[in-house]
């Protein structure tokens, strides 16, 4: 029997320990803001924290989330607006929206590592996230909004 | 495609709500839908376009399927200018596939200019209304009433009414004739060229189930569907009883598939064969799939290489082609006249849509009745493939349009509808069908790969005087692959006095299709890297080479003034040739005219050690008409057009043994982050009725980054993937 605790609650898992994270969440747990995309941590669209930390959930076999704390993009902020979300709302980052939960998530990682990211830090956090639709400009625009606590100045967003 | 004549195809009426409020809406004419071919005329049934409730809340139907391009904001944003409401009072709700909505299809840039009339016109007709019903209470004429912020005014009096109070009275006033309908003046808009957030927008960043793939419904199972390795093959026989013993595993069976209607042409092949594996998890089914050992039967095209297509494809280049497509002038004759002669072999790979999310649909067969939730942009044309499939009536067929993890032209094909529904039928359950990565990209309708064989000639005063092209494709006969077909009016056709295009075909065995910008995606890229190279032949600068040619037309497709307008803004804005650049670093031009809008886009670029190349900026100048309806989605797509256009040139899908080589995206890569450049993007309102967006803006950069690695290195890139002749990005 494996338990972890996903988004603040308790869980018990006593099926596959080779199954990917992603699946228990998405399938059993029904958070399917976890999106899937490649299956082999290619694409970062499956990304969630583990222990606060940033991991490709499709790339995490349950075994070893056996006692873990699990935050999914449903459980990454209480009242919905972390400063993350906030930032990608002003700027209207989404276009297909698909990729976008695990960008949000590994940018919150980010911000908690490095609450002032340059854009090198900001390239090399982000390297493992595509975004098919080439919305980068604006999640750059939308994390260093993020991290100075400031609305944008219009929702423009971009430049 | 989508374009919509309300007078013609449908009528609008207006109906009173139970409890008080309007309803106006968009009645088909049931003649015009009742064709041959099309099924039995659908029951009259309103398309609720605008509700006007008593409370005053405006609630309008967004039709059209959304993949990322803003359509869901677009066209209730047209309909709420002319109602004259604040935005923020609009709710936007998605529309099923239903008849009454006219057509509902997301391709092609069709949705601006098939729905900027309408739209309105649907906007003004309502408001019209409302002023008529207040004129009514009031007592005054209704010249004397205005509107605005969803009230009605009557200004004299110092009287108003909400729309709210008035939608009851108004779904009885007269619907104006539309034709006649005085619609506001673009400069007197509200929402119109204002940004406005994505409907779905707060959804998406809070990961909401909005997606095809989080479809969940009660009792459901879920498939994965293996098809054959080699286009055209079919499973013999498989190890069905190990893997029906494999925990959670419910059904393991082999599908024939619907004999292919038509050929390797058609981007419609039915139903594939294959074996469907149906699980209480998807992970389930997926871990039996890893077990499964079939026996296959290949099929003709089991020995298909891309190298021995290649090789063919240069032994065609050498003999007479075998179709002309348009012939001016005498090119010959000016090869021998001592005019300076270029030669050019262009040569681009099949590549994959790739959309983030893997094609998914689920489907739910109960007693006779399909229910499907799907992410086409086509879903009128899957309802038909399944109805024809299973020998279901389209009218028991309901299909729910679940918003699509990217479309791109993928969503154009319904192969994984028709999948999803065979299943379904046949293990009598709902059951969400799930493709991996490695499906998606291997059995995609690529985007057809082809060599084409330049030849263009520069007479002593620098001046293009003769462009010949033998393009070598793939089909049959006078038939091209899908969107791999190619015809006389490609540019520079009209714009040089000597023209020879000729084409050749090759037989094909893999499905292709439309991908953003279909043809221009890359025939931008072979034929503005080649007027690039008699550019420099002639010893002119590419700009003013570019502008030369685009003033030396003659009249029939693409309005030579507005490209030259564009071509003029990107240059001035790029600051072409008034910038002194350091050594290793060049700027590149391409500009194209494809789904009516005209682009022109510069690339600033730096090679580094080992052809890495640095894109520095890049610089998009547009003209799509009058107004940009959306700026801020307007300039994301843009940005988005172009970091798709620079992930296209490493893109690759390759054949061995009939297989696809490329499985994922560590072999078929997309633009990273650190890779894009910042993109500034530029509008020309020129006095033309908009038209779309999501695809013109892509073909140019593919030919400026290109033309800029030239100015850079003297190295031509004349082969796709640019990682062919050693580059990559860094």
């Amino acid at each position: 029997m494996i338990q972890l605790t996903v988004n603040g609650k308790k869980q018990q898992f006593d099926g596959d320990p080779e199954m990917p994270l992603l699946w228990y969440l998405r399938d059993e747990l029904q958070y399917t803001g976890t999106k899937f995309g490649c299956g082999m941590g290619l694409c970062g669209a499956c990304t969630v924290h583990v222990n606060g930390k940033a991991v490709r959930s499709c790339q995490t076999p349950m075994s070893k989330a056996a006692n873990q704390t699990i935050t999914t993009i449903e459980g990454l902020s209480a009242s919905a607006n972390h400063p993350v979300q906030q930032a990608w709302r002003d700027h209207n980052v989404p276009q297909c929206g698909y990729c976008q939960s695990g960008q949000i998530m590994q940018a919150a990682s980010l911000l908690k590592e490095k609450p002032k990211p340059t854009d090198a830090d900001i390239d090399a956090a982000m390297k493992g996230n595509i975004c098919r639709c080439g919305t980068y400009q604006r999640i750059r625009a939308a994390i260093h909004q993020a991290a100075n606590g400031k609305q944008a100045s219009n929702t423009k967003g971009g430049k | 495609m989508s374009k919509m004549n309300l007078n013609r195809r449908s009528f609008l009426r207006a109906t009173a709500l139970a409890g008080g409020g309007m309803m106006l809406g968009l009645y088909p004419k049931v003649a015009a839908l009742a064709q041959p071919g099309r099924g039995a005329a659908p029951a009259l049934a309103p398309n609720a376009f605008i509700s006007i409730a008593s409370n005053g809340i405006v609630t309008i139907t967004a039709k059209n399927p959304e993949t990322g391009q803003s359509a869901r904001n677009m066209l209730p944003m047209m309909i709420a200018e002319e109602l004259d409401v604040e935005w923020k009072d609009i709710k936007i709700v998605r529309a099923d596939l239903d008849a009454k909505y006219g057509s509902q299809f997301s391709g092609g840039s069709t949705a601006t200019p098939g729905n900027w009339e309408p739209m309105r016109q649907i906007g003004g007709a309502a408001r019209h209304m409302l002023i008529a019903a207040a004129a009514q209470t009031w007592g005054v004429p209704e010249a004397e009433c205005s509107t605005a912020s969803g009230r009605v005014f009557h200004k004299a009096s110092n009287r108003s009414l909400g729309y709210g109070e008035l939608a009851s009275k108004a779904a009885t006033m007269p619907v104006p004739d539309l034709k006649s309908l005085k619609l506001k003046d673009p400069k007197d808009y509200k929402i119109i060229g204002k940004t406005t957030i994505g409907a779905e927008t707060k959804d998406v960043v809070l990961g909401k189930p909005i997606f095809g793939i989080d479809v969940t419904v009660p009792g459901m199972l879920y498939a994965t569907f293996q098809k054959c390795p080699v286009y055209g093959g079919k499973a013999v026989s498989a190890n069905l009883d190990a893997i029906k013993a494999m925990k959670g595993v419910k059904h393991a069976f082999i599908v024939e598939g619907q004999p292919i209607t038509g050929n390797f042409m058609t981007s419609d092949p039915g139903l594939e064969p294959g074996i469907a594996i149906v699980a209480d998890s998807w992970w389930a089914a997926q871990s039996a799939r890893e077990k499964l050992e079939v026996k296959w039967d290949e099929g003709k095209w089991a020995t298909q290489n891309s190298v021995d297509i290649a090789k063919k494809a240069d032994e065609i280049s050498k003999q007479p082609a075998a179709r002309t497509l348009r012939k001016d002038g005498d090119v010959e004759a000016v090869y021998k006249s001592g005019a300076k002669v270029v030669e050019g072999a262009y040569i681009y790979p099949f590549i994959s849509h790739a959309p983030l999310e893997p094609q998914n649909c689920t489907a739910h067969f109960q007693d006779g009745k399909m229910e499907i939730w799907a992410t086409s942009q086509t879903p009128q044309n899957g309802r038909g493939m399944v109805s024809r499939i299973l020998g279901i009536p389209e009218n028991n067929i309901t299909i729910h349009l679940v918003r699509g993890g990217g479309g791109f032209g993928r969503r154009l094909n319904n192969d994984y509808m028709c999948e999803a529904a065979w299943i379904s039928k046949t293990v009598g359950a709902p059951v969400k069908l799930l493709w991996t990565r490695e499906d998606d990209m291997q059995h995609d309708y690529f985007r057809p790969g082809g060599f084409q064989y330049l030849k263009g000639a520069v007479d002593s005063n620098g001046k293009l005087v003769a462009w010949q092209d033998h393009f070598v494709g793939y089909g049959d006969g006078e038939r091209f692959t899908a969107s791999g077909n190619i015809d006389g009016g490609e540019f520079p056709a009209r714009f040089v006095p000597n023209f020879l295009m000729q084409s050749s075909v090759m037989p094909l065995g893999l499905k292709t299709g439309a991908l953003r910008a279909p043809r221009s995606n890359v025939y931008a890229w072979v034929f503005q890297s080649f007027i690039d190279e008699l550019a420099h032949a002639a010893g002119k600068d590419p700009v003013q080479f570019r502008l030369d040619l685009l003033s030396s037309g003659t009249p029939g497709g693409m309005n030579a003034e507005r490209m030259i307008g564009v071509v003029k803004l990107v240059a001035e804005k790029s600051g072409w040739g008034q910038r002194k650049l350091p050594k290793g670093t060049a700027m590149g031009i391409g500009f194209h005219f494809s789904h009516q809008g005209y682009f022109a886009q510069v690339a600033e670029v730096t090679v580094l050690a080992n052809k890495k190349i640095k894109v520095n900026k890049v610089w998009s100048a547009g003209d799509i008409g009058s107004q940009i309806i959306n700026p801020g989605a307007a300039e994301n797509q843009t940005q988005g057009a172009v970091v798709d256009g620079m992930s296209e040139l490493l893109q690759e899908i390759s054949l061995k043994n009939g297989r696809v080589v490329q499985s994922n995206y560590h072999q078929h890569p997309m633009l990273k982050m650190s890779q894009t450049p910042p993109i500034e993007v530029h509008f020309i309102k020129s006095n033309n009725s908009p038209t779309g967006l999501g695809e013109p803006a892509l073909p140019p950069i593919l030919p400026a980054v290109c033309n800029a690695i030239f100015t850079a290195t003297g190295e031509r890139i004349r082969t796709l993937p640019i990682t062919k002749q050693g580059f990559s990005f860094a």
